[in-house]
């Protein structure tokens, strides 16, 4: 499936700065978490974003849905410049921007039934629902998302990893959303539950029409799922490419350290590839540089 | 691969071990008659589903289960001879740390944050090779140039807070090392690492196990790390193993529904997205241990099982046809079926 053309999220020289608190009372700074980061995400499209911890990715997660917004940059949702919302309409656009957290347990409310979370969001942005018109959209939620509606009672210990983010999921689709941030939503789940996982993400995508930003070190899954990928490296994107681009042609010395790193479910191949890295230690990645396009739609950091 | 000569005794010896918590909601079996054998400079991958067992039977042998809720309710473990076991707490400690070195994920047996790096490593070294202090400091230094943090020498006296999270893992390998143990323990020891630190440790694991020529058991749920470092393959679930290898022969005749279902499931990293198809998941989900199914425990979750396996849990035997030593618990002929399907695809 290609993913149409235009923009549903369009976010522009993002940065992330903290403070950085100087106990000995010198200058205060600032530590630079995010920088100048630029990227489109397209109607029904996945675009993942890889990198080491600590590059940014949650960061860039929670500007983009105004969960912490960006210190400088804009971020545009259909076509609405974010900061610019009254307090009012930015409630109404938060249903139709939604996360996925990798940690489910972490989400739910252990005292809530699960039914009853996924209900929360109807209680808080469908004031005109009724109590049996609410108690049919969560069955419907539950079945849609691989879950036995006969749950809802229950609680969130009483599941699975895997069906508690199913649940999370169930919640963050209620309220008919067309972009999720997807962060880390499987590195938590038993190989066995990923993939289900990620079906699911898929299926959703296709029925509802969603984009994702799918934040993920899985890079196999990244893959997989995604049909272009942004390389976060110390805050600023290096490399985004569509993902067969990316994978099959890696320009940047960092995707191409990343990507080597990965290892082979294949004996024979696994162990050529330890061989052939203690062979070739690593050497050092040069900061700077802009991102130029060097094949259509193939951005790569290059130092002039 | 291991180029350590094969002896005939083998290093460690695990007959049957059964572990189970007293909990709330009843007695959890956490380990169900776990038996294999490691030898001399083996590494050995263990993959499986979360709760399987496999972090409490390591801390079982290593008499680190916390009594109560914890009972070892059956088995030995042989190390070169010796049931840990019944071996006296003091003896244990000696082997715990000394013989045996371990590098575990979760922070109960992770450093300590109010003493230094160099304690720290200095400790084993003291108490299990009796090294004064000036010697012991000095290995302490060779041991983190060995596990190349830079600068080892100017870091020693530093706390662990001071290093990065691929270092500390780092320290952590170094402190299990120290006193070149027969066998090092690693239970999902790069689990929380980046990919690019993780690909660090690993090789420096191998490099470490070539001049000390130490046997590893390998805990990891990345099917990849066990590719390339394993010479046997362990899967567990629900407390069992079921099945058991020379790892090629896991990786290209999985005799198990579930080893067949992990390897499926991986989508695989060179392959591009035209024509992809859904990925093959595995339904359901793991068992509760309070409650476990009786039969195979896999059964509930596998498409292939037979009314048996629903009954009566299979044993751990060689599978007919497979190589020697190839070991699995199922009822099902997995290759038949596999054979059936294809036929039935053409
Ligand atoms: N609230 C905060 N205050 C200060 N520093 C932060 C805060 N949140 C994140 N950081 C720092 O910003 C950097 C990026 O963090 P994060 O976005 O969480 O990275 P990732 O998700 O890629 O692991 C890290 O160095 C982190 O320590
Ligand atoms: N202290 C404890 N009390 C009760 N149950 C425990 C305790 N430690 C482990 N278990 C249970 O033992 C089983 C095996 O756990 P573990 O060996 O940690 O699994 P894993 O294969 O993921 O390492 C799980 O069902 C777990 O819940
Ligand atoms: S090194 Fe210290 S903590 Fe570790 S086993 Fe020996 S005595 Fe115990
Ligand atoms: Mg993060
Ligand atoms: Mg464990």
């Amino acid at each position: 499936m290609r993913a149409p053309d235009y923009p549903i999220v369009s976010v522009r020289n993002l940065s992330k700065h903290y403070p950085l608190r100087s106990w000995w009372g010198g200058k205060a700074s600032v530590f630079r978490a995010v920088e100048d980061v630029s990227f489109d995400i397209r109607a029904g499209e996945t675009l993942g974003l890889v990198g080491e911890s600590g590059s940014g990715k949650s960061t860039i997660g929670r500007a983009v849905t105004m969960l912490n917004p960006p210190t400088a940059g804009t971020v545009a949702f259909e076509g609405t410049d974010l900061a610019k919302l009254s307090p009012r309409a930015m409630r109404g656009m938060r249903a139709r921007i939604q996360t996925v957290f990798q940690d489910p347990y972490a989400a739910l409310n252990p005292r809530m039934s699960v039914g009853d979370y996924v209900s929360e969001a109807f209680k808080l942005h469908r004031p005109e629902m009724g109590r049996a018109e609410r108690r049919a959209a969560v069955a419907g939620l539950f079945e849609r998302v691989g879950l036995e509606p006969r749950f809802a009672g229950r609680f969130p210990h009483q599941f699975s990893g895997g069906q508690r983010q199913r649940i999370c999921i169930a919640r963050a689709i209620a309220l008919k959303p067309s972009f999720i941030v997807a962060d880390e939503p499987i590195a938590a789940l038993d190989v066995s539950i990923q993939a289900q996982v990620v079906n699911l993400l898929q299926d959703l995508q296709a029925e509802l029409g969603l984009s994702y930003l799918f934040i993920s070190h899985d890079l196999r899954m990244v893959r997989y799922l995604c049909h272009r990928v942004a390389v976060l490296w110390r805050g600023r994107i290096v490399e985004l490419a569509e993902s067969d681009a990316l994978y099959d042609d890696p320009r940047h010395p960092y995707t191409q350290r990343l990507l080597g790193a990965v290892p082979v479910p294949d004996p024979a191949a696994e162990r050529a590839r330890l061989a052939a890295e203690q062979a070739r230690p690593a050497s050092p990645i040069a900061e700077g540089g802009d991102l130029v396009e060097v094949a259509p739609g193939h951005w790569v950091v290059t130092r002039s | 691969m291991s180029d350590m000569p094969r002896l005939e005794t083998p290093l460690l010896e695990v007959r049957d071990l059964a572990v189970a918590f007293d909990t709330d909601g009843g007695a959890v079996h956490a380990v169900n008659g776990v038996s294999y054998a490691l030898r001399e400079g083996e590494t050995l991958g263990i993959v499986g589903e979360s709760g399987s067992g496999k972090s409490v039977h390591v801390l079982a042998m290593l008499g680190l289960i916390p009594r109560p809720p914890g009972r070892i309710t059956g088995g030995q473990v042989l190390f070169r001879g010796r049931d840990l076991l019944t071996l006296p707490e003091k003896a244990l400690r000696k082997v715990r740390g000394g013989e045996i070195g371990f590098v575990f994920q979760d922070p109960m047996s992770s450093l300590n944050p109010g003493m230094t790096v160099a304690a720290q490593i200095v400790e084993p070294l003291r108490i299990h090779l009796g090294l004064d202090a000036r010697a012991a400091r000095r290995r302490a230094r060779e041991l983190l140039d060995l596990v190349r943090i830079p600068n080892a020498a100017g870091r020693l006296d530093q706390y662990p807070h001071e290093f990065s999270g691929g270092q500390r893992q780092r320290v952590m390998i170094a402190i299990g090392i120290a006193c070149r143990p027969k066998l090092l323990i690693a239970d999902e020891a790069t689990t929380a690492l980046d990919v690019t630190v993780q690909a660090e440790i690993v090789a420096l694991v191998q490099e470490l196990k070539r001049e000390i020529g130490m046997a590893i058991i390998w805990i990891t749920h990345d099917l990849g790390v066990v590719a390339g470092i394993s010479d046997t393959v362990q899967v567990m679930y629900a407390g069992r193993i079921l099945e058991r290898g020379p790892v090629d022969d896991i990786f290209a005749d999985p005799r198990s529904a579930y080893t067949l279902g992990l390897l499926r499931s991986l989508p695989d990293l060179t392959r591009g997205r035209a024509g992809r198809g859904r990925l093959r998941q595995i339904e359901g989900a793991p068992p509760d241990m309070r409650a476990p199914p009786p039969g195979d425990p896999f059964a509930p979750r596998n498409a292939y099982a037979t009314p048996r396996c629903r009954t009566e849990a299979p044993p751990l035997v060689q599978a007919a046809g497979a190589a020697p030593g190839h070991l699995v618990a199922a009822w099902y002929d997995l290759p038949a079926i596999l054979a059936r399907e294809a036929e039935e695809a053409r």
